[in-house]
């Protein structure tokens, strides 16, 4: 009898078969879901303005700020200075993240793989890390000026600390046995973290990139919050000055189109690198 | 029964386990102690046995008897406190290509397919190049254990049994003196590990391999054992040395004869007596 059959099998009465159905909430199909809440937020947003229970000045309503995001894309596409702004934050973030990936990677790898830098690396680590990082932009600006450079090590400095924390723990993933696996197969330490330690702690290290790449966009634009220069950072501060609220919303709606660029991209490497573990993932993009 | 005697030893002109006395002494385990510096842990103490050529031997005990520390010892991974291990006549002082090991899983790499993971000793000793060399021979050690369909399967693929088939390759892949197994199949549902069992027999048997087994299951070290030293716990010592006189190759069918039973029982009771079940 094949599986067909089986479903056609002898009638029985409804209330005597059992069925499990989900609940409601848990049925709703992803597109819906994504746009029915999107549509309540906006549907939300628009009776707040529309019956102005706050001010335009605070709360532009959705059809300015759309109007606005449609005179802001324009600009982007027709090469404007938005789209100029646009180029100097990416690149300030890729910088940060590439820089932050460099240093988190290797006093990550020190404080995994060594003694030394369990012991006397970690605990300064942690100590740098649990100060307000965004205090030291006045620092960094005095350093290294008012250019792009102050703003990348700002925001290397904020993504850097997940790295160290993520590679460390990462080296510690390997098993045991696996560890004697290689110590039994003669292998050496340089061996065992190459061809062990480092591609078991993948997983480990792409969830630290994965905060690192949240990070340097904060650090980015709190940096040319403060530090002025040509990024989008600067850009919001002197539309939030000339109280152009629209201006602000759409310049952070396409600012996050760049984070979930970044995002993703980070997603996309670890399934491409770290094929064999599918990991459960949360809405399919974490 | 027979029990272990000093100066006991009964000559075999045939395959037909013996007293391993009679046996050419490959791996030699003398006055064995370990002390666990940090908290004065006293694991092994004056552990002595000696392996034959082509002997099957099985340490069993309750667990934390010091039965893994004392197959990491022989195996060159931990140093002892005191005493010493030899091996082919040269002592035992870190790890060795002579010796191969497995453990209760099997550690196989996910990133690597399972024909990459069974030359994984050549590649770490030798190079990739020794290793690409090495391929054919482990596709036959692949097809030996019946694995040949599944050399370019990645170890997310394989049930708990095809890894540990693919282990015991990896295991055999440098042709060593001596197999060194940490409660190899207990990690396996019990008719695996009986299947598991059987096929490793036929393994050793054809290429009179001299092996070591620790585990806590008395009917698989009977089973496959020429001979069983039985150990206590804290400290860590041989109780008793035990031949196991039954005929090769072993059946699962001799699990349930009078014999079998009787033998299992001693164990038992021998362990009972020292307050471990």
């Amino acid at each position: 009898m094949s599986a067909a059959d089986t479903l056609r099998a002898t009638p029985q009465a409804d209330d005597t078969v059992w069925k499990e159905r989900d609940p409601l909430i848990d049925r709703i199909p992803r597109p819906l879901a994504i746009s029915g809440l999107v549509l309540g937020v906006v549907g939300l947003w628009w009776l707040v303005t529309g019956l102005k229970i706050v001010s335009p000045i605070i709360l532009p309503s959705p059809a300015e700020t759309g109007a606005d995001l449609a005179f802001v894309g324009i600009n982007l596409a027709s090469g404007g200075y938005v789209l100029s702004a646009f180029i100097t934050t990416t690149l300030t973030v890729i910088y940060a993240f590439l820089m932050a990936i460099g240093i988190g990677f290797v006093l990550g790898t020190l404080v995994g793989e060594t003694k030394f830098g369990e012991r006397a690396v970690m605990p300064l680590l942690v100590a740098v890390d649990t100060m307000p990082k965004v205090a030291f932009a006045p620092l960094f600006i005095a350093w290294l000026g008012f250019g792009i450079s102050s703003k990348v090590a700002l925001a290397t400095f904020i993504a850097t600390f997940p790295i160290v924390v993520s590679t460390a723990a990462g080296l510690y993933a390997a098993s045991e046995n696996e560890r004697f696996l290689f110590k039994a197969m003669g292998a050496s330490r340089l061996q065992t973290l190459v061809r062990l330690k480092l591609p078991t702690g993948l997983p480990y290290f792409f969830t630290g990139l994965k905060i690192a790449a949240v990070g340097v966009m904060a650090g980015a634009i709190t940096g040319e919050f403060l530090g002025g220069g040509k990024g989008v950072g600067a850009l919001i501060r002197v539309s939030a000055s000339q109280l152009d609220t629209p201006r602000v919303f759409s310049l952070i709606i396409y600012l996050s189109f760049l984070g979930l660029a970044m995002y993703m991209l980070v997603v996309w490497v670890q399934r491409t690198l770290v094929f064999w573990n599918k990991q459960d993932t949360i809405g399919g993009v974490a | 029964m027979e029990r272990a005697v000093a100066g006991q030893s009964r000559v075999n002109e045939t395959d037909e386990p013996g007293p391993a006395d009679a046996r050419r002494p490959v791996y030699e385990v003398e006055r064995l102690s370990k002390v666990y510096p940090r908290n004065r842990f006293l694991a092994l103490e004056n552990v002595e046995l000696r392996l034959g050529e082509g002997e099957f031997a099985s340490v069993i005990g309750s667990s934390g008897c010091g039965k893994s520390t004392l197959l990491k010892i022989m195996a060159g991974l931990i140093p002892p406190t005191a005493g010493r291990v030899v091996l082919e006549d040269r002592p035992v002082m870190g790890p060795r290509a002579d010796i191969g090991m497995m453990f209760q899983q099997a550690t196989l790499l996910p990133w690597k397919t399972t024909l990459e993971n069974v030359v994984l000793p050549i590649e770490v000793r030798r190079g990739r190049t020794a290793a690409r060399a090495a391929m054919a021979r482990a596709r036959e050690l692949l097809d030996l254990v019946g694995l040949g369909n599944a050399t370019e399967a990645y170890p997310g693929e394989l049930s708990g049994g095809m890894a540990q088939r693919a282990a015991i390759c990896r295991m055999l892949i440098t042709d060593p003196a001596v197999l060194l197994l940490d409660e190899p199949f207990s990690a396996l549902d019990e008719l695996t590990r009986d299947f598991m069992n059987m096929e490793f027999q036929r393994i050793c048997m054809a290429r009179h391999a001299t092996a070591f087994l620790v585990t806590h299951s008395i009917p698989e070290a009977v089973i496959l054992s020429d001979r069983i030293y039985v150990m206590q716990a804290n400290p860590g010592r041989i109780a008793e040395a035990i031949d196991i006189a039954l005929p090769r190759p072993r059946t699962l069918d001799m699990i349930n004869t009078a014999r079998f039973g009787e033998i299992v029982g001693h164990i038992r009771d021998k362990l009972d007596s020292e307050g471990f079940l």
